[in-house]
């Protein structure tokens, strides 16, 4: 008997509408426990595929009839076994095509909102990971700020806008997940800027990302302007656009803000943080939207899916905006830091063009949960 | 590393290794060695996981080009 498979982007509605799941996770428990598909109205059960071997007589007791029920595992195969057994036992479940690791590549594109003069706001959330991409859209141009690894996703994107996209940015070398920055500039022609103190091990030509550029977008001139905040990495740049979005990198998130140590500099970088947390950022206009680069927890999402909220809401509720003993600070981003990602050093240095490992395993490089904010 | 028998899961994806290793493994006694040949990445945690679930000891693991070598005792 055939079953039903679900597809990361009906999962990501579930997730983004929290909508009621059953999931029945079938990888090892060590791979459940590192990192699995999150959402406010989903139920979990986990027992890997090779307990299950022998039958699912055991585990139908255990499911809802309430509620949907998914199979999910890492890359397919044995969600499709175990939901045929269930199958096989009067129970309706699918399975997750292409498993944990579509779900890891899949982009959700939400509208944050209008830009003056008709321009548009996009933000791709990859639910799996955390990661948080952008594109900006006016009179025809775009320009991409951090743009995961899944290239085409975005120059498919604009060209359904029917934008041409001028600009690249990054808002510093990232280390959690492979940046589609370089794909995306040579597919298109754009201009690819990095931060110069980030890029000191990049061997293809870059453009510099300095403090106080500017640029502008589609013959209504809609102005993007870069302001240099560092801490997360002693480069991170981070963005104003139209006045109106602060897009902060992997400086200060929803809920949390960033963690200086991943080129093991902690020591060095938490006074640049400090400054850019709570001087740059305070001198910025209370009503800009602060748009991050990640997200660490589901409940920072918005109820249309986005992750946004004002910078003044910020300095008020994010924790770590708002610790005015300045060792009390250090001690929270230097001390207890959560584990590094998966695969980060050869991920930066795949950022940086100095290794080109195959797709397959910059997917592996990249499998994982996101790691970088200290709450 | 002398083994008792030879698995060959090499271009097989999951579920496929461990159903094979299974049932080989049924069919030997206590104490013999079960040797794993597998080219799918998951299989490395995985048999590993499940060798502890069963009571098996996982003795060595070796890497040679895209071959993981497994060699599990039965337990």
């Amino acid at each position: 008997m055939t079953v039903k498979a679900m597809i990361a982007s009906e999962v990501a509605k579930k997730v983004v509408n929290n909508q009621p799941l059953f999931i029945l996770d079938v990888r090892n428990g060590d791979a459940f426990a590192d990192w699995k598909i999150e959402g406010g109205n989903i139920q979990y059960l986990n027992i890997p595929y090779f307990d299950l071997l022998d039958g699912v007589e055991e585990v139908v007791s255990e499911l809802p009839t309430d509620r949907d029920i998914l199979v999910v595992c890492a890359k397919e195969g044995s969600s499709v076994m175990v939901a045929e057994m269930l199958s096989e036992e009067g129970v309706h479940a699918a399975y997750l095509e292409g498993g944990m690791k579509a779900w890891s590549e899949h982009l959700e594109p939400v509208k944050v909102g209008e830009l003056s003069n008709g321009g548009e706001l996009y933000q791709f959330v990859r639910l799996g990971k955390g990661c948080l991409s952008y594109m900006v859209i006016s009179e025809g141009e775009a320009a991409v700020i951090d743009a995961t690894r899944m290239a085409t996703i975005f120059l498919d994107f604009a060209q359904e806008k029917g934008a041409t996209i001028k600009y690249v940015f990054d808002t510093h070398l990232h280390a959690d997940h492979i940046s589609g920055g370089r794909a995306i500039a040579e597919a298109t022609g754009a201009s690819y800027y990095l931060p110069p103190k980030d890029a000191e091990g990049v061997v293809f030509e870059y453009a510099a990302l300095e403090n106080g550029l500017e640029v502008e977008i589609g013959s209504l001139k809609l102005e993007i302007e870069a302001l240099y905040s560092p801490g997360h990495t002693i480069g991170s740049t981070s963005f104003i656009v139209d006045q109106k979005y602060l897009m902060t990198g992997d400086i200060l998130f929803i809920d949390s803000i960033g963690r200086p140590d991943l080129a093991g500099l902690a020591e060095d970088w938490v006074g640049d943080l400090r400054e850019s947390l709570y001087s740059r950022y305070q001198k910025l206009a209370d009503e800009l939207i602060v748009l991050p680069a990640h997200f660490m927890i589901i409940e920072e999402l918005n109820r249309d899916g986005s992750v946004a909220k004002k910078l003044s809401d910020l300095f008020k509720e994010n924790h770590g905006l708002n610790i005015a003993d300045e060792q009390e600070f250090r001690d929270l981003v230097t001390e207890n830091l959560p584990p590094q990602p998966n695969a980060y050093q050869d991920i930066r240095k795949t950022n940086m063009g100095q290794i080109t490992p195959d797709k397959e395993i910059q997917r592996e490089m990249e499998i994982g949960p996101n790691r970088c904010a200290v709450r | 590393m002398n083994a008792d028998k030879v698995v060959n899961a090499k271009g097989l994806a999951c579920p496929m290794p461990i159903v094979k290793t299974r049932k080989q493994m049924k069919e030997m006694e206590s104490g013999q060695v079960l040797e794993i040949l597998a080219t799918d990445k998951g299989a490395q945690a995985d048999l590993a996981a499940w060798a502890k679930s069963g009571g098996h000891e996982l003795m060595e693991s070796q890497v040679e080009g895209d071959v993981f070598k497994f060699w599990i005792k039965k337990g």
